[in-house]
């Protein structure tokens, strides 16, 4: 449970998951940010405004996954580094993770990689295909890597 | 040798440069101290993106907010002056404190003193506590993200607060290892998002434990750790041991109260602030009338909200000076609204009943 | 063992500062100019700065910001000299604190 270990469950992981159709058409972002903290930046990242909270700051982060194109420039704004963008379309069995990165080495587009999931545990060698991380994003990479389209969900991280 | 001013500010972390800044933006005369080196407190070891509003530098890492707000009171320095090393070392009658600088002591006189001293880092009871290698969080992050420096390269964290999950990401940030951290409680204490950031690197969260001894004889080279039950008592034959040459203890802040005390300020203890805390107002002032307060001093929080609290103390130590304004107003208005939004929410539970439980003792609710 | 100093940070770019030699226990070594005593020390690997004057108990720091004592040392003849927040100078003389220390009539 992730109060006990810092690790989501599928069940925890379950409201913040696009629908089978969404992730058909395109990248979408993934927040996984459980918690009611008081933190806004992804609302004012987003360009189409599709991050919304309601309440106040202290609201979860409400997605809405049609407004959403996957830009990810929602990634590296985010304090909790928790946010990540997934997109199914891509080589049939294949599919694409982006993620922040704020570890040294940063990887080069084309190098293999480590996957990481949500305990640590090594998934398997993934390749990177594209970095982004430009001054604007202030230190925090973009890391996008090509994973099997079935663990598009529990690659969270990556050594490099 | 004296000096003389209108508005002192005792302290020189985002408290208190927030309140020098509005003292002197309104017009008061503000004469700033600060004990180290370089102001700007724990924001300068702050490598992280702060939380909170965006509207309110969220977004942003610590260590440029420290930039932003050196560079604020830069802009009043007419009316503004700065004293780095620089201690203040007591309060006296008829308004007046004393200050201690490279050897050479002086007298303030002042008209309202801002008090931001900030807070020291607890530490934590189990056998040979005292090796060399056992450093709080705080004294972690000034080795690794001040001086360059990393603490080891095997460290065991205790503690799994906001700090004791932060200083653990940076800790791998700098090339360190974290073989593990140590929650007493069952549940992870800080927010879960900074959790999970250490634990897909690896890091193991071990909830329902304790530490119960430090091994190694000129240094840290190992830890004891147990499980522990509901009332945080030891399971018998659940030891074990785990290597390290570096623990970290990230178990807590206390304030920093010593000048409240002499200044005969009145004192209240609450638990969810860290301890004692001198009693005080809405308008961040203590039984002391010409004595205010902000920051971890006011009760243990984070930066943002020292920033808020420092920014009412400021304007309305100003008006202690120069009578009501309306400019003040209008500023302590923003900030309280702010602070609202800051600890609403489930995880500001703590800190609301705190915060009001001053309140209620100072009359206030 | 590898050098406990960070060359690179993904956040942090530390500044260029001079070397200098200072002391320990009359031993040469290296540090920076300008960074803490007990910093310099710890980068070259020595975190016992002192031994606790009653039961002998090697001693490091522990708050590094000037708040704790845990630190202290006698430096160019000075006892009780916080080395977590005084700066190292070219040729200092740093020796651990014997029990209490020694205070010159």
């Amino acid at each position: 449970m992730l109060k006990n270990d810092g690790i989501i469950t599928p069940e925890e992981l379950a409201p913040v998951l696009p629908p089978p159709a969404r992730l058909e058409k395109g990248p979408v972002a993934i927040i996984e940010c459980l918690q009611d903290i008081p933190c806004d930046p992804c609302v004012s990242a987003c360009p189409t405004k599709a991050i919304k909270m309601k309440e106040g700051i202290t609201d979860k982060p409400l997605l809405d996954f049609d407004a959403c194109t996957g830009c990810g420039l929602c990634i590296a704004r985010c304090p909790g580094l928790a946010i990540f963008v997934i997109n199914m379309k891509h080589t049939p069995g294949m599919a694409m993770v982006s993620m922040s990165h704020e570890l040294l080495p940063v990887p080069e587009k084309g190098q293999e990689v480590t996957a990481l999931d949500r305990a640590g545990k090594v998934l398997g060698k993934v390749k990177v295909v594209r970095v982004i991380n430009p001054p604007a994003y202030d230190r925090t990479a973009v890391v996008t890597v090509e994973v099997p389209a079935g663990q598009v969900n529990n690659i969270r991280a990556i050594r490099v | 040798m004296s000096r003389n001013t209108e508005v002192f500010v005792i302290g020189g972390g985002p408290a208190g440069l927030s309140a020098a800044h509005v003292a002197a933006k309104l017009g008061a005369k503000t004469l700033l101290v600060d004990d180290s080196a370089r102001v700007g407190g724990q924001l300068i070891k702050q490598t992280h993106r702060f939380f909170g509003s965006s509207n309110r530098d969220a977004g942003i890492r610590g260590i440029t907010i420290a930039d932003k707000l050196q560079q604020d009171i830069k802009d009043v320095a007419a009316r503004l002056t700065v004293l780095e090393n620089t201690a203040a070392v007591g309060f006296y009658h008829n308004k007046e404190a004393g200050i201690l600088s490279q050897n050479a002591y002086e007298r303030v006189t002042y008209q309202a003193a801002i008090v931001c001293t900030g807070a020291t880092e607890n530490s934590l009871t189990f056998e040979n506590n005292d090796l060399p290698g056992i450093y709080g969080a705080g004294g972690v992050q000034t080795l690794m993200n001040v001086h360059g420096i990393r603490p080891g390269q095997k460290i065991l964290m205790v503690g799994s607060g906001n700090i004791g999950l932060i200083v653990s990401y940076q800790l791998i940030q700098a090339g360190v290892e974290v073989v593990g951290l140590v929650e007493g409680m069952p549940t992870i204490g800080g927010y879960l998002v900074h959790a999970s950031k250490i634990r897909r690197l690896g890091v193991p969260i071990h909830t329902s434990h304790t530490i119960l001894k430090a091994l190694g004889t000129d240094g840290v080279e190992g830890a004891v750790l147990c499980r522990v039950d509901e009332k945080f008592q030891p399971v018998p034959n659940t030891e074990f041991e785990i290597k390290c040459d570096c623990i970290c203890l990230a178990v807590g802040l206390t304030p920093l109260i010593d000048l409240f005390q002499q200044a005969q300020c009145r004192m209240v203890h609450v638990g969810e602030l860290g301890g004692l805390v001198p009693l005080h107002d809405s308008s961040m002032r203590t039984t002391n009338p010409d004595i205010f307060v902000a920051g971890d001093a006011s009760g243990i929080e984070e930066a943002t909200t020292a920033i808020l609290a420092g920014r009412i103390a400021g304007a309305r130590a100003y008006e202690a000076v120069h009578g009501k304004s309306a400019e003040a107003d209008a500023i302590v208005a923003e900030a309280r609204e702010e602070l609202r939004t800051l600890r609403s929410g489930s995880t500001g539970e703590r800190i609301r009943w705190g915060r009001e439980r001053v309140l209620k003792e100072a009359g206030e609710c | 063992m590898t050098s406990l100093r960070i060359e690179k940070h993904p956040v942090l770019s530390f500044p260029e500062r001079r070397t200098v030699k200072f002391y320990f226990e009359g031993k040469e070594y290296q540090g920076f100019e300008g960074e803490p005593i007990a910093a310099a020390l710890h980068a070259a690997g020595i975190k016992t700065l002192r031994h606790s004057p009653q039961k002998n108990r090697a001693r490091g720091f522990f708050c590094a910001i000037g708040r704790c004592s845990s630190c202290i040392m006698e430096v160019d003849g000075q006892i009780n000299t916080m080395t977590c927040i005084t700066p190292l100078k070219e040729g200092m003389q740093v020796k651990m604190q014997k029990g209490h220390g020694y205070i010159k009539p």
